[in-house]
């Protein structure tokens, strides 16, 4: 076989391992931002309150946990309870928002896909990045209870976009991998909620990992936002020193679910079109 | 020198209920077992015993500045090839090659969101056809002027009609300044007036010195537009050559039966059987019940076709169309125009006659497509060319020439007056 001259496009059969395209992912970049931006779009179309819902989701989830799990006894230390809940829920409603949309985005996708070409990541990946707007906007309504609570801020916050980076890593991660996998096993899409759900619940965002006894403490260090959920607490408000080794466990996993989701995607997306 | 190079391309699908799912069983216990081959195996190398082959050692070259026509019949393997060549999926077999930028047309307005207004669907889908957002900005007035509905530009686009949608897409379309283009009948949308002005803008194209590989069942507008045609067959390329040799095989392919007659009845039904409307018998005979030893303009037809409907078809309207040679449509009729019997629920054997009176077809080759609507909304299935008529040239004008399809398809009663 001839090897291809510059600008010529050779189509073959893909074999084994397919390294990711960077070059063609950055030919790509205006597709990929025009995706994001008609997910910002719409994201909020035909609703009274508009992107206010990205506000008053977070507000309304912590006031309703607040209430139940109050109610159970549940406390927090150095922080009062909204405050700690908000914190956790910060990242993980961009985590679980971006799974969930990511598990269905080829499938919803599905008349592009057979109609045109373009790195098929682009669809899963830009949500990633369109769930940023709601993970600001959740932030802008911490910062208010922090001014209210008038709770000190540390030098961690410094550390919160590198938190939130390691998010946006599982969350496409993750998303890559269910895309994937709902693209060929429909089943996934009905599974997802209940994972979310799971997930949610071994995560610590009602309650503190320091509260987890030993038999069920290797969930925590198996799932890669316990770390980054724990660290986002003393980062921002600083009354602890950060969790370093947990956070390490995070960005590991996070590596580690993004690196074999791309390989896993690259895989499904040679006869994506043909199962779609 | 050749723009694009196609070698030994061939497609395979599977086919069956689970094909290319496989299940999550299955699945699950290769990737514990063997997970190394498991990740390196795709779809493409797991031995099934019910595959497809789509597309079958398929190779041609275009040139630079060539427009060809893509020929064949349903089933043949054209959409497959475009979407090769797309790069939508990806070949079993063969290689492509392609020297310049390409864009491709499978459709009009991939990527169009109801809830974004014409402007921003304009760029949305001009950056996924290969636009960059510097060149839509520069050609965004032209473009709004072409599709002629400037003043909804800032209109979501589900309040807009489907011929306002289909103008705005094309416009968006007809802008790109490709190498290469790859088109699928994406003329066959709009309005008459619209489609001359897609079809227009094509021939513009084509005559620009761009490269076009054209897709299309209209073989007027293959004859017209294309210098070259291939015509595929159940997945292999039987012709490459000038297009109107392309499009004179095509027609002769032997899809019908034996015999002398003006009628030729398609074989190959199986498209209604599949869809539960399985048609028995297919009849087309002259006004005396008999079958005609020839077609004249004038003569009055009877068609009569006997069916089993295997379950109820719902709102179901039967549909027969008149075509060209060429593909173009004569006249149409369905069911719902008819007795007011239609076809709605009806289940078990029948029995449909349509009766044409005077048919005013000039000498010529034309076909019936038949075919059973939903609501006129989509199909159950349609049969191309199920019937071909023969009509003999005759002196119609008493001009003593014989009259044929060249020089139109229909004689009308008319006179000339000249005053001087």
């Amino acid at each position: 076989m001839e090897t291809p001259k510059a600008d010529e496009l050779v189509i073959r059969p893909r074999r084994g391992f397919e390294p990711l395209n960077v070059a063609e992912l950055w030919g790509f970049r205006e597709v990929f931002f025009f995706l994001t931006w008609r997910d910002l779009k719409v994201r909020y179309k035909q609703t009274l309150l508009g992107i206010a819902w990205a506000a008053l989701q977070p507000i309304i989830m912590v006031l309703i946990f607040s209430f139940v799990f109050s109610r159970i006894g549940m406390k927090s230390e150095h922080m009062p309870y909204p405050v700690f809940l908000l914190l956790g829920l910060i990242p993980w409603n961009y985590f679980a928002s971006v799974l969930g949309q990511s598990t269905v985005s080829l499938v919803a996708g599905s008349g592009l896909i057979t109609k045109i070409y373009f790195p098929r990541m682009l669809l899963p990946l830009s949500l990633s990045l369109s769930a940023l707007i709601d993970l600001v906007i959740a932030f802008a309504v911490l910062v208010v209870l922090i001014l209210w609570y008038q709770l000190p801020i540390g030098p961690g916050i410094l550390l919160v976009p590198f938190l939130i980076l390691l998010t946006v890593m599982n969350a496409a991660g993750f998303g890559l991998w269910f895309s994937a996998l709902n693209a060929r096993f429909r089943d996934i899409q009905y599974a997802v909620h209940f994972v979310i759900l799971i997930w949610m619940f071994a995560s610590p965002i009602f309650y503190s990992a320091s509260m987890i006894g030993g038999s069920f403490r290797w969930l925590l260090v198996l799932n890669p936002m316990a770390g980054v959920i724990e660290a986002f607490r003393p980062a921002v408000i600083g009354h602890a020193p950060i969790p370093w080794p947990e956070l390490g466990i995070s960005a590991t996993m996070g590596v580690i679910v993004l690196v074999t989701g791309l390989y896993y995607f690259r895989r499904v997306e040679r006869f994506l079109a043909d199962i779609i | 020198m050749s723009i694009v190079s196609v070698k030994g391309l061939s497609k395979r699908y599977q086919i069956g209920e689970h094909a290319g799912y496989g299940s999550l069983r299955d699945e699950i216990v290769n990737a514990v077992t063997s997970p190394f081959r498991w990740f390196r195996q795709g779809e493409n190398s797991r031995a099934t015993s019910t595959c497809l082959w789509a597309l079958d050692d398929v190779s041609f070259d275009v040139r630079e500045g060539e427009v060809l026509g893509i020929i064949g019949g349903n089933g043949a393997g054209k959409s497959t090839l475009l979407k090769i060549l797309s790069r939508i999926t990806e070949p079993t077999r063969g290689e492509v090659r392609i020297r310049g930028r390409v864009a491709s047309l499978l459709e009009v307005g991939t990527g169009f969101h109801p809830e974004l207004t014409g402007r921003e669907n304009v760029f949305l889908n001009g950056s996924l056809l290969g636009m960059r957002a510097t060149e839509i900005r520069d050609r965004f007035d032209e473009i709004v002027s072409f599709s002629e509905i400037e003043e909804f530009i800032d209109t979501p686009v589900k309040r807009y009609s489907s011929g306002m949608y289909v103008r705005l897409a094309f416009a968006v379309a007809a802008h790109l300044e490709p190498e290469i283009l790859i088109v699928d009948e994406v003329l066959a949308v709009g309005d008459v007036a619209f489609q001359k002005k897609c079809l227009g803008k094509m021939s513009d194209i084509a005559c620009g010195g761009r490269t076009v590989l054209f897709v299309s069942h209209n073989m007027a507008a293959v004859r017209k537009l294309c210098s070259r045609g291939i015509l595929l067959e159940g997945g292999k390329l039987t012709y490459n050559g000038p297009a109107d040799t392309a499009v004179e095989s095509y027609l002769d392919e032997g899809e019908f039966g034996e015999g002398n007659g003006p009628v030729h009845i398609r074989k190959d039904l199986s498209a209604a059987h599949q869809a539960g409307f399985a048609i028995e018998s297919i009849a087309l005979l002259s006004k005396n019940g008999e079958v005609p030893r020839d077609l004249k303009t004038g003569d009055s037809i009877l068609l009569r076709i006997q069916y089993v409907a295997e379950r109820r078809f719902m709102g179901a309207e039967f549909i027969v169309s008149c075509k060209s040679e060429w593909g173009e449509e004569i006249f149409r009729t369905t069911t719902s125009y008819g007795t007011g019997d239609s076809l709605d629920q009806v289940e078990g054997p029948g029995t449909l006659e349509l009766e044409v009176n005077d048919l005013p077809l000039l000498g010529g080759n034309y076909y019936l497509d038949l075919a059973l609507a939903r609501e006129g909304i989509s199909y159950h299935f349609v049969l191309e060319r199920a019937i071909h008529l023969e009509f003999t040239p005759t002196d119609v004008y008493g001009s003593g020439q014989a009259e044929s399809s060249r020089n139109g398809f229909l004689a009308v009663s008319h006179a000339w007056r000249h005053q001087r």
